[in-house]
Parts: structure tokens; sequence; C-alpha cells
């Protein structure tokens, strides 16, 4: 019986376990070998060179540049997406009728393609001329147009990122944290009234952001993380033909340009993304560590 | 009926298989079958009519079927990355190939493809394909860029068509008003279409005949200093709907003069009559002299492809025996020049107006990005402009950058043709 089940639990394991190990590991582990061999034009490991990839990766201005402008896209995005979609969660958690329409409204920003609202967002919202739709509301108030994202002082391309990265993730993770205030026991709200507690942030504050603890955990640890990895909307809103600014370029997008544009140096790239993925690694280790990620309140 | 879980898999594998076969059937690609298959990769182009043309000229082809790709999107990274498989395509055309592609033996050698025509070549479009005396694209057409400017409004600002940088400079800042702007060179501000064309408006050069960086030199960083006037003049439009290749924001009358290429000239000149004319971009400087950007989509063979004779054979019958083709594809479309000189003396489309003034351009003015400019070397000057222009970057400091990182790069591509020659 027992070596059945192990039979069963392999055909149906199986595959997927071979896909990610072909698809997922393999790729890694060639990745990271190919990091300490020169590799032009080849994804063949030839000319072993030690560490010398990874010192001309930090030596490197435009990537080192590209990992500092993230810190600061990391530190900015991460709270001002948890505070917007908590506002939102709190919002349609209150309302009595209708709740399962807006929480669709909300939410469904989330199946849109980051290139699709990146597209409408650079191409009729935030496109630089008098008929775009930001100029024109800026023309109504006598405002002249902005070339949104062909400016760097003042770096209005910023407030096109953002907004289009909120626009499509806050629904999502205004989900989870419905699910964590659906958790809350309403005993610990009427409690809290009878003691004499005023409603609104006294109540916010000292019952319903501890008991979303573990929510907020996870849901930063998911906004660092997606963070660090943004290429899409990066890419589609600022890249053209001719390549991509070196200002709010994302370590992906260089790593893309250096390992599979036509630099094609797939031994330098291949050095860029374990030292990238070692700073995820690292940020994301540290912030758990912080955030007392897994422990209960009896382990202190 | 009910199923049992066997049955269930059996089928479910059944399927499977089915799907696979069907999925390996159709890759466009030879083996097992009667006759040679061959994939050939074509960017996508802007004007319509060209992806029928192409389809048309690989249906006349009968010593091989010939599979055609449009390829949308980012066509020279899609390229760069199919060449390390064995899945990319026969023939494709690349903007290059690179030196890199070149050295890593990515491409296949055409020489033999110009055996007794290969004068009849333009040589500012065959050069940058030639590596070690051997030829590795087949130059397709001849693209240019120029400077469009409209007439009318020219006159009623009572400004000359400008012909040195200070003269383009002080013209886009008088044309420009609140609802039109006086230059538009791209909505980065021209960073990344004018590359070295500002260099050779200055007299200086990307690489030197041999080999070295060629615009170390104070005049560089003058002449860069001079974009960035123009930008925090206020003089640029940016932010357009659709960037300098589109000739839209020209058109619609967004600004007064757009860089951008003689492909567009055919729907200018249907949208605004004779009102426009074309310039070089203007010299700067005592060394200075006008300049035009000319490039050249090639042919190529991809080292890896299964058919490789046969995608030579293609080739070959395509860009270098049917001259009809090459001149319907160069001329029936957009504008381009055909890459045979022949067939450009006879292009009756580019002998008057501005057409005329384009392919007289190319010939007094036109320069070609070198084939030891690699593209570490064109990303470290395309930021370094980047920051010059837009962010007020001192040019001096930045071109002090790009030349250490250039002449690194030399030396590197220097290194791998000995290594190559030594072994």
């Amino acid at each position: 019986m027992r070596r059945r089940r192990a039979l069963w639990f392999w055909v149906f394991v199986g595959p997927f376990a071979a896909g990610l190990a072909l698809f997922t590991y393999v790729p890694l582990l060639w990745s990271v070998a190919l990091s300490f061999f020169d590799a032009h034009n080849t994804v063949t490991p030839t000319h072993f060179v030690g560490l010398d990839n990874y010192t001309a990766m930090l030596r490197d201005d435009a990537f080192v540049g590209s990992l500092r402008t993230f810190l600061v896209f990391t530190a900015f995005i991460v709270p001002a997406t948890y505070v917007f979609s908590l506002a939102l969660a709190l919002m349609v958690n209150r309302v009595r009728r209708a709740r399962a329409f807006f929480r669709s409204v909300f939410f469904l920003p989330a199946a849109c393609s980051y290139v699709v609202a990146a597209l409408v967002w650079k191409m009729s919202i935030f496109n630089g001329v008098r008929f775009g739709l930001a100029n024109t509301v800026l023309g109504w108030f006598g405002g002249d147009p902005v070339a949104w994202l062909s400016i760097t002082d003042p770096p209005w391309y910023w407030l096109v990122i953002v907004t289009v990265r909120l626009w499509l993730q806050a629904g999502f993770y205004m989900i989870l944290f419905l699910a964590g205030l659906q958790r809350i026991d309403p005993v610990l709200y009427e409690a809290a009234a009878v003691d004499g507690a005023r409603p609104g942030w006294t109540v916010l504050r000292h019952i319903t952001l501890p008991q979303l603890r573990a929510t907020s955990v996870a849901v930063v640890l998911l906004l660092v993380i997606n963070a660090f990895q943004a290429f899409d909307e990066f890419y589609n809103l600022l890249s053209d033909a001719r390549g991509y600014p070196p200002y709010a370029r994302p370590p992906l997008v260089y790593l893309y340009y250096t390992a599979l544009g036509q630099g094609q140096n797939l031994g330098l790239g291949s050095a860029g993304a374990v030292i990238l993925a070692l700073v995820i690694a690292v940020v994301t280790v540290g912030q758990a560590r912080w955030l007392r990620l897994g422990r209960t309140d009896a382990d202190g | 009926m009910t199923m049992s879980r066997r049955a269930l898999l059996a089928a479910g594998a059944g399927a499977g298989v089915g799907l696979l076969a069907a999925c390996g059937s159709n890759t466009g690609r030879g083996g097992g079958g009667s006759g040679t298959e061959l994939s050939q990769w074509y960017h996508q182009y802007g004007e319509a009519g060209t992806q029928q043309a192409v389809q048309r000229y690989a249906a006349a082809y009968h010593k091989a079927r010939v599979t055609v790709q449009w390829r949308p999107g980012d066509y020279d990274q899609q390229t760069a990355a199919a060449l390390l498989t064995d899945s990319g395509p026969d023939v494709f055309e690349v903007n290059g190939p690179t030196l890199d592609q070149i050295q890593g033996g990515q491409v296949v050698d055409l020489t033999e493809m110009l055996d007794g025509v290969k004068d009849d070549f333009n040589p500012a479009v065959l050069t940058p394909k030639t590596y070690d005396g051997r030829v590795w694209g087949i130059p397709q057409v001849i693209d240019m860029q120029m400077l469009y400017y409209r007439k009318s409004l020219l006159r009623d600002a009572g400004v000359q068509p400008p012909t040195t940088l200070d003269a383009l400079v002080d013209a886009a800042r008088k044309l420009s008003t609140s609802k039109v702007k006086g230059l538009f060179l791209g909505n980065d501000g021209g960073a990344g279409v004018l590359g070295g064309t500002p260099l050779h408006a200055a007299g200086l050069q990307l690489v030197t005949d041999d080999g070295e960086v060629g615009f170390d030199d104070p005049s560089a960083a003058r002449t860069l200093g001079k974009l960035r006037q123009l930008y925090a003049g206020k003089s640029l439009l940016l932010g357009a709907p659709a960037d300098w290749a589109d000739p839209s924001a020209f058109i619609q009358g967004l600004t007064a003069m757009q860089w951008s290429g003689l492909w567009a000239l055919p729907q200018i000149q249907q949208q605004l009559g004779d009102d426009f004319g074309v310039l070089p971009f203007p010299g700067d400087g005592r060394n200075g002299r006008p300049t035009v950007p000319v490039g050249a989509y090639g042919a190529a063979v991809s080292a890896r492809g299964r058919h490789k004779e046969a995608a030579k054979e293609f080739v070959k019958w395509l860009w270098v025996e049917r001259t009809d083709y090459q001149e319907d594809f160069a001329l029936s479309y957009g504008f381009h020049i055909p890459a045979r000189i022949s067939l450009a003396k006879k292009a009756t489309k580019l002998k008057n107006g501005p057409a005329a003034d384009a392919v007289r351009f190319t010939t007094d003015h036109g320069y070609a990005q070198p084939l030891l400019w690699t593209p570490a070397a064109q990303t470290a000057y395309q930021d370094a402009l980047s920051r010059i222009i837009r962010s007020g970057a001192s040019p001096e400091s930045e071109l002090r950058g790009v030349v250490r990182k250039v002449s690194a790069e030399l030396d590197r591509v220097k290194k791998v043709r000995n290594t190559k020659k030594s072994s």
C-alpha cells in the first residue's frame, strides 16, 4: 500500500519536479558556474577567470548605480503600497453594501499585465504633449505641459513609475489584508469599546495592526522581493529602440542588456545576477529577523 | 460512463504526445521532409506592405521552402539570443553583425557571395560588415537620418535653415512657442538617436582608422555641451506619443524641425506637400562639417543553422542576384537608398527634391558606425550623453570616463583578434 502511494506521489509530483529542476535549478547552477568564466556570445564556459566578473561588476558604476536606485525605490514603494493597500482594505471592510463589488473593482488591476498598464500610462496618461490626459488636466488649471518621462529635474518619471505599480499591485495586497481583517475576532473591538477606546486611530493602533502582524510581515516581504525584481514597467516606460536611460535603470534591465542584449557577455551578466540574488537574500533575511518572522510571542 | 484512473492517464499521455508532435511539426525548419526548409527573420518595418513584399520574395524562391518570420519588439536582442541556440533563424537581417558575433563564430562568412559584384555595393555600408577582409553580412538597403524642417514655420519666424550647430540652437529657440516646439530629437532629447553624429559634426570620429578612440579631444565636450543648451533652453519637444523614427510629431505640427530617417519622407511628402526641406546635422567649430549617419540592415546566415549552404544560396539569390526585388524593397514602401550603386543611380524616386538632397548628403557627408564600436562602448557613450543632455553633467568629465571605457573595449576586441590569429 505504501509503495503504491509512493508511486502515485511520483506520478503526480515527478513531472513538475523534473520541470522545476530542468528549467529552474539547472539554469541557475549553470549561471553560477558561468559567472566564473569568460563567456562572450556563448553559454558554454570557456576560459576560467575566477572572480574577475564579480570585481568588474562591482566596479561598474552603471550596475552599482542601478542597485542604489533600487534601494531608494524599495524604500519608497514598500511603505507606500503597504499604507495604500491597508487603507483600501480597511475601507472595503467597513462597507456594508456591495462589498464584493468594491473588492472586485480594486482587485481588477492586479489581473492587468504590467506591460499593458505601462503602455497605457506612457502613451495616454503621461505622454508629454498637450493632449495627454495628465497634461490636459494641468491645462485646465493653467499649467504648461510636462514631459513626464523625459525630464530628470524634477524627476517626474518616478511619479509615473510609482503610480502604475501602486495601481497594479495595491488590489492584490488589499485582498491579503482583507483576509487578515476578517480573521480578527469582533469580541476584541467590543471589549475595546467597553473599555472606552475611541474608534479610529486608537483601535487601529492597539487592536487592528497588532492582529494583522503576521499578514503585514508576509506583505512586506513580498513587496521587498517584488521591488527588487521590478523590470516590466521600468523597461516599457523608459526604454526605446536605442536603449535605456541611465537614471531609474533597475538592475534587471541592466543585466538584460549586459547578458541578453547585443553585449552578450553572459559571464558578466551571470555574476551580476548572483550579486543581485545575494542582495535580495541578505535584505530579505535581515528583514525577516528584524520582524521576528516565524517566532511566536512565547519564543521571546 | 465512468473512466478508470489508468484509462484517464493513458488518454492524457496520448493527448500529450499528440500535442508535442503537433508542436514539433510546425517549427518552420527542415529535416526529414522533402526539400530544404529555411527560416528567415526580419525586424518589424513601419512601412505598410513591406511584410507582404518579403513574403512574396520568399515564395518566389524554389530551391527551398522559406518561412518568413516578422518579429516585432526588441529585434536585435531577439536575434542575439537566438544565435546561441539551434532553434534560431537560418537567414536573418541584422543591424550588423556585431564584432562579437563575428569573433564568436555566430555568423557565416559570405565573402564568396559577392564575387564579381563587390564593387557595386556602397562601401560606406559594406565596410562595417567586413572584418579581416571577409564579408559577414550582405547590405540590403542604406538607411540614413537627417533633419526635416517645416519651411512655412521657419519663414514665419524669420529663421533661415541652420547650417551650423549654433544656428540650430538659435533656430530651435526662436521656433518654440506655447503650442509648437522648435526641434524633436527623440523623447530622450537626442541621447539615443544622435549617437556619434555630433562628434562627426565636430570633425571627430568614434574610432579612428587605426583602431584608437577618435574623440579624445576638447572639441567633443564643447559640441556635446551645445546639445545640453537645446534641452535646457526648452526648445526640444519631449514626451511625444511616437518617437523620432516616426514623423507623426512633425506632421501633426508639434515641432518645427525633426530628426528622422529617409524612410519617413514619403509620408511627410504626402501630408505636407512641398512645405518641408531636409538638412544634414550641421557642423560645429573650426574643423566641423555637416554630417549624416548611414547604416544598413544586412542579410546574415546563422552559423548554427542546419542548412548553411542552402541559406547562403538563398541570400545570394535574394540580395545579390534579384536586383528587381532589391529595388522594390528599397523604394516601393518607405524610401531607402538601394545598397547597390547601380540601382541607386537609376532610382527615379530619388532623383528630385528632398529625396535627391538626402542621397547627396549620404554621398557627401555620410558616416557609418565602425565595426569596432562595440555594444559596451555604445552603452557607455549613450549613458554619458544622456547625463550631459538631461542632467547637465559636465561633458569633460563624462567624456573622460567614456574614453577610458572605450579604450578598454578596443583593447579587448584586439586581444580576441590576436588570440584567434595565433591559434
